[in-house]
């Protein structure tokens, strides 16, 4: 694969709504002040702009894309382009015969998520009773014959129960189990001193996601996604800034990950101004951290930087105010006390209760 | 295992894909993709479950005028990379 920047994922946000109200969600805090969705012509447009630029696979996602009454119109859309699309959902509200037609229009593969491997837990992270509903989902998905990848996002409260994560991923016969720990931006990073696991905890899960990833070799793909916040480098944040991904919210905006417009002083584009070709190639915003001009030390001489691409620029702005700077995350960056002192609280006795997503927390903000 | 009766089928999460940056086949999956050279898009593509193993290796040794036994290991080496993804299934 060439250096170049070339994007091969499509990452639609088709809405922000969503009836679960996940502590650790992702969308912006100030999601509720974006109201202004996309109407399905001009996703249908994105999408074959996307196609042009060398994007092969698409992800719908959300918020709850299922609340888009017309994915099954997108997934058709997605499907004539010949994009891999994979539809990202809590699996709440949906019927068989919806997935059936979501089948019929085309998807290749559905994503669920669920919280946690029984329902009293599950719920209390989703802020909604949708365990046993979600199992449905998963049943009916298999049933179908589609490929079925399940999704837990792991946190201080669920990672001792991998060993049965992964049981109950065997017993919906999910083709693929994505153990996620929790990326800590977002309504997450609000949450951070309830969610963040020990070192201890970590470990133990990642040994039993290991041991099962080999037992299970050919029949389930088991990933585990090491928190950043113990891991000696940063990841490489959307295999780096504007290179392979492009991210479009639910209001148009073009961002080379789903948290970028969290940053302040950069300029994002419009689908429903430009093109998606012109945006990819000359947005301010997208070019703001493309290459390696931009980078501080350590990163400019260090010899990681074409691997980890300086880390997340999100972070680097949520834990240090410079979006330039090294993500902290860095046991190389000079603000890398911020994760220690983290971790240090994650060992520190109760953890105070979850703030959910909400509209009146995104209001206040 | 993977043997010459084997009739190897691509898994139903798998997509094949021309990739018309590149002119390369593409075999994708969620979240992942991986950019096939010629032999192995050949390979791949001959993958639908009425194949045998013993079929592909002869046919891609016809087309590339090559003795069965180099493309045979070469085939085996890749269909099993292809297995251990998970990207992969018998047909029965």
């Amino acid at each position: 694969m060439s250096d170049e920047p070339r994007p091969y994922t499509l990452v639609a946000e088709l809405t922000y709504r969503c009836p679960l109200r996940c502590s650790y969600c992702s969308n912006p805090i100030d999601w509720a002040k974006r109201k202004n969705e996309l109407d399905t012509e001009t996703w249908l447009r994105v999408f074959r702009e996307a196609e042009d630029l060398g994007v092969v696979g698409l992800n719908l996602t959300g918020g709850e894309p299922i609340l888009r009454r017309d994915l099954e119109a997108l997934i058709a859309g997605a499907r004539k382009l010949d994009l891999y699309t994979n539809l990202i959902t809590s699996g709440i509200p949906l019927s068989r015969a919806r997935l059936e037609k979501f089948r019929a229009a085309g998807l290749d593969n559905v994503q669920v998520s669920v919280q946690d491997v029984d329902a009293k837990a599950s719920d209390r992270i989703a802020g909604l009773s949708s365990f046993e509903k979600k199992l449905e989902v998963c049943g009916w998905v298999k049933d179908l014959g589609m490929p079925l990848t399940l999704n837990v996002v792991l946190h201080r409260d669920n990672l001792d129960h991998v060993a049965e994560t992964i049981a109950l991923a065997e017993r919906l016969k999910a083709d693929r189990l994505e153990l996620a720990n929790t990326q800590y931006l977002g309504w997450a990073l609000i949450n951070r001193r309830a969610l963040l696991p020990t070192r201890d905890q970590l470990e133990r899960a990642r040994a039993v996601a290991a041991e099962a990833r080999k037992r299970l070799r050919g029949s389930m793909e088991v990933l585990f996604v090491t928190p950043d916040y113990y891991t000696d480098y940063p990841k490489s944040c959307m295999d780096g800034w504007g290179r392979r991904f492009i991210v479009v919210s639910p209001e148009g905006l073009v961002l080379p990950c789903h948290a970028a417009h969290t940053l302040p002083g950069l300029k994002f584009d419009n689908v429903r101004e430009h093109s998606l070709g012109t945006i990819w190639s000359e947005s301010p915003g997208f070019n703001a951290f493309r290459g390696e001009a931009w980078m501080p030390e350590p990163c400019r001489s260090c010899d990681k930087r074409g691997v980890d691409f300086g880390g997340c620029r999100c972070q680097a702005y949520h834990l240090t105010g410079d979006a330039a700077a090294t993500d902290p995350t860095c046991m190389l960056a000079p603000t890398h006390t911020l994760i220690e002192t983290a971790r240090g609280e994650a060992l520190a006795g109760e953890p105070p209760p979850l703030r959910y997503r909400s509209v009146r927390i995104a209001a206040a903000r | 295992m993977m043997s010459a009766e084997s009739r190897p089928c691509i898994a139903s999460k798998v997509r094949l894909r021309y990739d018309r940056k590149t002119g390369r086949t593409m075999l994708l999956y969620p979240e992942k993709g991986l950019v096939l050279n010629p032999t192995a898009a050949e390979i791949a593509k001959l993958c639908t479950g009425e194949h045998s193993v013993a079929v592909i290796v002869a046919q891609l040794a016809s087309r590339y005028g090559k003795d069965t036994t180099a493309i045979e290991s070469e085939v085996m080496k890749f269909l099993s990379a292809l297995a251990e993804r998970g990207l992969l299934q018998e047909a029965n």
